[in-house]
């Protein structure tokens, strides 16, 4: 459990604030409130917490990427100091199958965490737990495993990869593509692709578990508690209720840390069979193997048009790649098939199986590839007629939503375009490629928009006035760095009346009211509107108590209603008594008011909750009834090439937004700054190395995988350009976490083209692409 | 990480002496020595520290030389006023090395012990071929990911590539590293790896690094230290170019010039070939772009790391025109 109490954590500068109260409600700049404990080191991450008796665990992985474990040779781990266990898929104890994220039911009665068929390198085989961390390493090492080898298929290039499986449920139609594109006087037909990327989140994956009994406390950074604490009682068989995930912090997600993973599932197990606290922190090289990745992407765009640059016809094609033992299909044609009107459109993907863990979630899955290939081929359209990038953009603007042929919730991307274009100067821009220099450096501008769905699901949170005048909130959603304990205290104290310094917000642990993941951008609009109808609901009963009990100050009064605000309750014409909140639960003998709020159909049954927080099955389409609900984005960006180096520096970024109504535009801001930041490695430096050989990764490490150091990063300008989107979320707001990244990559290829008449097609644009 | 017993050296004869240990290895500021130990490289049975001795962190400079104490930070040698005006390149190496974190942890000394990042080197679990790590094993990286590896200096055992930045530097300026009853050109301390590639140094057991010196010179006061890469910050380089540049009175003729680079050999790698080519000619860019190019003699690429013969000519020319920019 962890509390964030403004009132101790948010110091107050004067240029904290914005000169009024309204930084603490809905809307206000309030600064994290949860800053000072991560700069102080006073909050606690999970791997953190101290337990007796805490033994440590390492895990044993595969050496080679297929084929079959002949033997493990335990012995000498056995007997190495300080060891208490060592596990193999023959010796751990049997785990029970458990539903998938979209709640189908397990396929196999059991689940073995250590494989005895090896479908990629890294995979983990056996464990060792020792006393000590140390012992664990050492012993680690000393197991001896002998392995019948199987040819691996490496990656989407090898020549044993074949075409896939086709995913029919991705195939979008309409018009006649093929022939309107074999019609049209300008055809573009190019290959995109994208490079397997990894979250690289700065705290590793791991846990901590124990069993007390028939329960079980796991601390784990996690994306979503409730989801994972099912997958944890149906692996150990016991109620979900007995399973307890606390995750106040997380070091940083990315989309990886939403599941139990095989690893988690052996710390939980050889807890239980030791009968102590396990500790297990993955190596930084397991992070590379342990979970998957965004998964490397192919894709065709081709495209049809008028002379005038109109698109008359888009024809797409897509392949990613998935495990052998695991399905990942990342959503290819997902902006290719809304960014632009085209009166004829087709899009099919196939998935590829290779050896490597099954890839995962990484921001804006399926919409980052996605993007990369419809923005850089209308890019290349705009030079093929000789228009400009923006312009044609605007002339190819999709009125409606093409493939779901509804009205857009709200779409500001126009105003996107212009915003962003009047504060980069677009239109000082020289059209030519290679044309604006300085000196030895080439300068590029580009152009490219993003787009992310409005996913909606379910949350549920407490809300309690208390005898002090304090408003605590509660919920097992969390905060990863977006902003969660803010804008949970905003939204509270603005609802029931308070300064935002007198809520207290408790995250992170799943027995608090529930939520379901932390993914999508889903969980601010989700929690918002729970934390509203909650404390609304808490204010309701505080006023009519006001009104209605007998030694109520107010009782005489005979009003319909009160008015709280800056945690004081008045007549609503101001001439009845003025007392604090304190002071009236004291006269009415309460020691708190409490209620909770959720976003729930009203009459949920009890089983249909359960799945509601437990699962994705249930998440509202983006299309649901009579609109198309997305945020939307516009990146203008420059960049320099040197000539002789072909290395790509980024200069100049300004990036408009709209992500409809912000909870808290500093926070989302940064949100948004993060997800730009993350674009540019993505585009200049990410790109994980495999082995032909080995079929493994071999830039496993923060200093060969590359992300972005601040000094790789200009100054990064962001615009909101969102309007209140009421179809989208109780208070207004779209998606801000997962957009930003949408459209960064194909606005750097498209500036790389503009400095260097060179197109790169393939990410990411290392400097050998261009010398 | 395996257990090992650790010694507090507490004078320079006493941490000479531990070296003769079995299995022993020197701890300074530990940027590389933990690092490898971890992945499983380094297993030492002693670790001596000597981070606690007296007087080896000194920087002293003057025009006629700079002496940097085998314990001197990265960090502050880089931003010592003396090496600064004397000796830019070496500045300039040094800050864009590594990172802050490590510059404020990792000395001078313990730099030039820096070992290669080929992955096959570091990953011993995986990779059981490595005649670095395993003499005789084989070499994992040929015919491997190789866009890493070096161009320059390798052998049908190694490919691996030098990956430091100051060593560079020191060797484009004839510095030398005192071992203690030896004193060795810096260039001659590093080793080719030929059909030995596990040593490294020049260096015996009973030998401790306790100074690097760097001999002043008109081209040394007129350097620099140019280093290209993907990552503007905390990469190794794609290619790199220590140089510099000595003009006769005129202006405009090359009286003295230094050349080494970094990233594309197996060894802090001094082009000769450029300096001589270009000793004596008048600066111009044609005439500097033609002989930055003898910098490749002899160079072969595997495969991924054909980029490093293109771009480290260029990289050098840059460097000196830069250099000749700056009267």
């Amino acid at each position: 459990m962890t509390v964030h109490n403004i009132r101790h954590a948010n110091t107050r500068h004067a240029d904290s604030r914005h000169g009024d109260a309204s930084d603490g409600a809905v809307g206000g700049r309030l600064s994290r409130v949860d800053g000072p404990a991560k700069i102080t080191g006073a909050a606690k991450y999970a791997f953190e917490q101290q337990l007796d008796g805490l033994a440590h665990a390492v895990m044993v992985e595969a050496t080679i990427a297929a084929g079959t474990v002949r033997a493990i040779d335990t012995r000498a781990a056995e007997t190495a100091p300080g060891v208490l266990l060592v596990l193999t898929p023959d010796t751990i104890m049997e785990i029970k199958g458990a539903s998938d994220w979209l709640g189908n039911p397990p396929t196999q009665k059991t689940y073995s965490p250590l494989a005895r068929t090896v479908t990629y390198s890294g995979q983990h085989i056996a464990a060792v737990v020792a006393e000590t961390f140390e012992q664990a390493v050492a012993a680690a090492a000393l197991v001896e495993v002998s392995y019948d080898e199987t040819p691996a298929i490496v990656d989407l290039s090898d020549a044993k990869a074949g075409d896939g499986i086709p995913i029919d449920v991705m195939t979008k139609e309409w018009g006649d593509a093929e022939a309107a594109f074999a019609a049209a006087p300008v055809r573009i037909c190019a290959a995109y692709n994208t490079q397997r990327e990894y979250q690289a989140a700065m705290e590793p994956h791991g846990l901590i578990a124990r069993w007390q009994g028939e329960e079980l406390t796991i601390w784990e950074p996690s994306q979503w508690l409730d989801g994972m604490a099912r997958t944890y009682a149906e692996w150990f068989g016991v109620p979900f209720e007995n399973v307890r995930l606390v995750s106040p912090y997380i070091g940083g997600g990315f989309g990886s840390k939403a599941l139990a993973l095989a690893h988690s599932a052996v710390a939980a197990a050889s807890a239980k069979m030791l009968g102590r606290p396990v500790k297990l922190v993955l190596t930084r090289p397991q992070n590379f193997t342990s979970y998957g990745g965004r998964a490397a992407t192919r894709q065709t765009v081709t495209i049809g048009a008028g002379r005038d640059g109109k698109i008359q016809s888009i024809v797409h094609r897509g392949v990613n790649e998935t495990a052998v033992d695991g399905m990942w299909v990342e959503p290819l044609a997902s902006v290719t098939s809304i960014m632009y009107a085209t009166p004829n459109f087709s899009s099919k993907q196939n998935v590829v199986r290779v050896n490597t863990v099954v890839p995962g979630a990484k921001r804006a899955p399926g919409e980052n590839p996605s993007a990369f290939g419809i923005e850089c081929a209308i890019d290349e359209l705009a030079y093929e007629v000789g228009v400009d990038p923006l312009e044609i953009r605007l002339r190819n603007y999709a009125e409606q939503d093409p493939e779901a042929k509804k009205a857009w919730s709200t779409r500001q991307l126009r105003e996107a375009f212009a915003a962003g274009a009047e504060r980069f100067g677009w239109s000082k821009r020289s059209p030519k490629p290679r044309s604006m220099r300085d000196g030895h450096q080439l300068i590029g501008w580009g152009v490219a928009a993003g787009t992310y769905p409005v996913r909606r699901a379910y949350g549920e949170a407490i809300v309690r006035i208390l005898a002090d005048g304090s408003v605590e909130v509660e919920s097992s959603s969390i905060d990863m760095g977006q902003g969660t304990y803010t804008i949970l205290a905003q939204t509270a104290a603005e609802t029931v009346g308070v300064p935002a310094d007198d809520v207290v917000v408790k995250l992170g642990d799943s027995r608090f009211p529930r939520a379901g993941v932390a993914g999508g951008s889903r969980l601010a609009g989700v929690m918002t509107g729970a934390v509203y109808k909650a404390a609304t609901s808490a204010l309701d009963q505080f006023v009519g108590l006001a009104i209605s009990d007998p030694r109520s100050p107010f009782h005489a009064l005979q009003a319909n209603t009160l008015v709280v605000a800056n945690g004081r309750i008045t007549a609503p014409r101001g001439d009845g008594p003025d007392v604090s909140i304190a002071e009236l639960l004291a006269s009415v003998g309460r020691d708190r008011i409490e209620a909770t709020g959720d976003t729930m159909p009203a009459n949920s049954s009890a089983e249909d909750r359960y799945k509601n927080y437990t699962t994705i099955a249930t998440s509202v389409p983006h299309t649901e009834g009579d609109y198309s609900r997305h945020s939307w984005c516009a990146h203008f960006i420059e960049v320099r090439v040197d000539e002789d180096f072909g290395t790509v520096r980024v200069s100049r970024v300004v990036s408009a937004l709209d992500s409809g109504r912000l909870y808290n535009p500093k926070l989302a801001e940064s949100q948004w700054k993060g997800g730009i930041i993350m674009g540019i490695g993505q585009a200049l430096l990410e790109e994980g190395i495999v082995d032909r050989r080995h079929g493994r990764i071999v830039n496993n490490n923060l200093a060969d995988y590359l992300v972005p150091t601040n000094a790789d990063i200009p100054d990064i300008e962001v615009i909101s350009v969102g309007i209140p989107d009421l179809h989208s979320s109780v208070l207004g707001g779209k998606g801000v976490g997962e957009l930003a990244i949408v459209g960064v990559a194909p606005a750097i290829a498209n500036a790389v083209f503009h400095a260097t008449g060179k197109r790169v097609r393939d990410l990411p644009i290392t400097l050998e692409k261009l010398i | 990480m395996r257990d090992f017993s650790y010694v507090r050296a507490d004078s320079i004869e006493a941490a000479r002496k531990a070296t003769a240990l079995p299995g022993a290895m020197l701890l300074a500021g530990g940027t590389t020595l933990v690092d490898l130990a971890k992945c499983g490289v380094a297993q030492p049975e002693t670790v001596v520290d000597i981070t606690h001795l007296k007087g080896l962190d000194t920087i002293s400079v003057d025009a006629g030389r700079a002496t940097l104490g085998a314990l001197a930070k990265m960090s502050h040698v880089a931003d010592h006023a003396g090496i600064k005006s004397h000796f830019p390149a070496v500045s300039e190496a040094l800050w864009q090395a590594a990172s802050a974190q490590l510059r404020n942890m990792a000395t001078v000394g313990g730099n030039l012990m820096q070992r290669t990042r080929c992955p096959y080197f570091r990953d011993p679990s995986n990779f059981s071929a490595c005649n670095k790590r395993e003499p005789g094993s084989g070499c994992s990286a040929i015919g491997g990911v190789t866009r890493g590896h070096a161009v320059l200096g390798t052998s049908q055992a190694c490919i691996a590539m030098y990956p430091g930045d100051l060593a560079t530097a020191l060797v484009a300026f004839d510095a030398t590293v005192h071992l203690g009853q030896r004193v060795l050109k810096v260039d001659d301390f590093f080793l080719l790896p030929g059909d030995t590639p596990e040593r490294e140094h020049d260096i015996r057991a009973g030998e401790m690094i306790t100074a690097i010196e760097i001999p002043g010179s008109a081209a040394a006061r007129r350097s620099t230290y140019l280093k290209v890469r993907d990552r503007q910050s905390y990469e190794f380089a794609a290619a790199s170019a220590a140089v510099g540049l000595e003009l006769e009175a005129d202006g405009r003729t090359i009286r003295d010039l230094r050349v080494a680079l970094g990233g594309v050999a197996t060894k802090p790698w001094r082009a000769r070939a450029v300096e001589e080519a270009l000793k004596g000619k008048v600066l111009d860019e044609d005439t500097v772009r033609k002989a930055s190019g003898l910098a490749m003699e002899g160079a072969v690429d595997h495969g991924a790391n054909h980029y490093k013969i293109e771009l480290a000519p260029r990289v050098v020319a840059r460097a000196i025109l830069k250099l000749g920019e700056t009267a």
